[in-house]
């Protein structure tokens, strides 16, 4: 017996989408496949890589760990979010562009969005500050150097807006 | 992986859940924050008809001061009380511990309620309601029953709560004055399941130690109260023959297993160091420790 749809009704990156979901469909796979927002990428789906982080009415989460029809009204902000196409990149992507912070860019969409809430809490942290925030989004390229400089550098460039 | 199909209700009330529970209970599984849960359905190894949803039971989401204590609400989220100030203030292990578990993104999702519910013996809630004798609210058909962490975990992730029965709220009592804590934890990476966790709790007299408490995670089928270390200690100048005589009944009374992440003597090694540490820290915290009110 294969349960019924539901509808729900959800925000993604300021756009207001009335779709049709199966109970069991992740949020991450709806993003995906169903919106076609493959800048949220899936890696470990068990929450552990935290590739797949969106923000979930302004809180980072694991979308691996959602249900669709768990954000039915709720306010999501993927990758694709943070800087419209044609207009300039958010500051941390410019930080992460600037200082070499990815290499393939696989778990990059979900490092951005980890950064940004971390800078709203913690809008000038310290490099232990910064790795523990971190700690949660898995990188095999970079050795995540790079990735705390982008982060420091971040801080920086929101710092002048 | 996609978890296998099933049936999905969301409830706005405990009321709407408990009737769901009672017509489907063994069927069915209660959806908190779901970042033990998911991985558990994305992974297929668990496959129930039907997920009840209490992300939206707003009732359950609080944290106030109540009867000489702090009560949250099971659906609170961890982040939720890692930022509150009266859980800094009132309940210091748990404000510690609350850091250590998971990641901040697991934290702005998953609920205190939950994670102990879930009775992951490696999980850090469970070893902090153990180690302060925090007493969980279960609700069910029969009526409302008051339980202490000691008699709500049974085994690895079993409680003693039947299918039909909702864990709602989870009350620690306020830190009496001259009261240190310190929560300490070894993992291979910060966020991840430790390898051995410690709380400690040591309220002095004088100098002495009038009370001493010890909980520890990843050393057995649930959290581990090393109630003769804590005896040996009740009594004595805290100094540091006195914590390393505690440390060391410990590792002699933990029988921790062996695995993929440790060895047991591995384990026992650390529990012995961590409950040393810890100790240490709890006595240099109660020294300072101002008077506390609710």
């Amino acid at each position: 017996m294969i349960p019924p749809e539901i509808a729900i009704t959800v925000r993604v990156n300021e756009r207001d989408y009335v779709e049709r979901v199966a109970p069991r469909l992740l949020l991450s796979d709806f993003l995906r496949h169903q919106l076609g927002l493959t800048g949220t990428h899936v890696g470990c789906e068990h929450g552990v890589c935290g590739a797949c982080t969106v923000l979930l009415d302004g809180a980072a989460v694991r979308s691996c760990l959602l249900l669709a029809v768990q954000a039915d009204g709720a306010r999501i902000t993927t990758v694709e979010g943070l800087a419209r196409d044609g207009e300039p990149l958010h500051p941390v992507q410019e930080a992460f562009r600037e200082m070499h912070g990815l290499q393939c860019g696989f778990c990059t969409p979900g490092v951005l969005l980890s950064a940004v809430e971390l800078l709203r809490d913690t809008p000038h942290p310290d490099d232990a500050t910064i790795r523990r925030g971190l700690a949660g989004n898995l990188c095999r390229c970079t050795g995540y150097q790079n990735i705390v400089r982008a982060v420091r550098r971040a801080a920086e460039l929101l710092d002048r807006r | 992986m996609k978890p296998a199909a099933f049936e999905y209700v969301a409830v706005r009330t405990t009321e709407e859940a408990l009737a769901e529970l009672a017509r489907d209970g063994q069927d069915a599984r209660l959806l908190a924050g779901g970042q033990s849960l998911m991985p558990i359905l994305n992974m297929r190894l668990a496959t129930p008809r039907r997920l009840i949803d209490l992300n939206r039971v707003g009732e359950l989401a609080y944290i106030r001061a109540h009867d000489g204590g702090v009560a949250i609400g099971a659906m609170t989220r961890q982040r939720a009380v890692e930022k509150s100030a009266l859980v800094a203030r009132c309940v210091p292990l748990l404000a510690d511990a609350m850091p250590w578990v998971g990641h901040f993104q697991i934290r702005n999702r998953g609920t205190i309620g939950g994670s102990l519910a879930h009775a992951d013996p490696a999980a850090e809630l469970p070893a902090v309601a153990a180690c302060l004798d925090a007493r969980v609210t279960v609700r069910g058909p029969a009526g409302t029953r008051t339980l202490t962490a000691d008699q709500l975990y049974w085994t690895y992730l079993t409680t003693t709560l039947a299918p039909t029965e909702i864990l709602t709220e989870v009350w620690f009592p306020t830190a009496p004055s001259r009261t240190g804590h310190a929560w300490l934890e070894f993992a291979r990476r910060h966020g991840d399941y430790a390898l051995v966790g410690v709380a400690a709790a040591i309220m002095l007299e004088e100098d002495s130690v009038a009370e001493a408490r010890l909980a520890l995670t990843g050393v057995g089928a649930r959290p581990v109260r090393a109630r003769d270390a804590e005896r040996r200690l009740v009594g004595r100048r805290p100094d540091d023959a006195a914590l390393a005589d505690a440390a060391e009944r410990v590792k002699q009374v933990t029988e921790p297993q062996s695995d993929i992440h440790a060895t047991a003597e591995y384990r026992r090694h650390l529990a012995g160091v961590l409950t040393l540490r810890a100790l240490r820290l709890a006595v240099a915290r109660a020294r300072q420790a101002p008077p506390v009110t609710t």
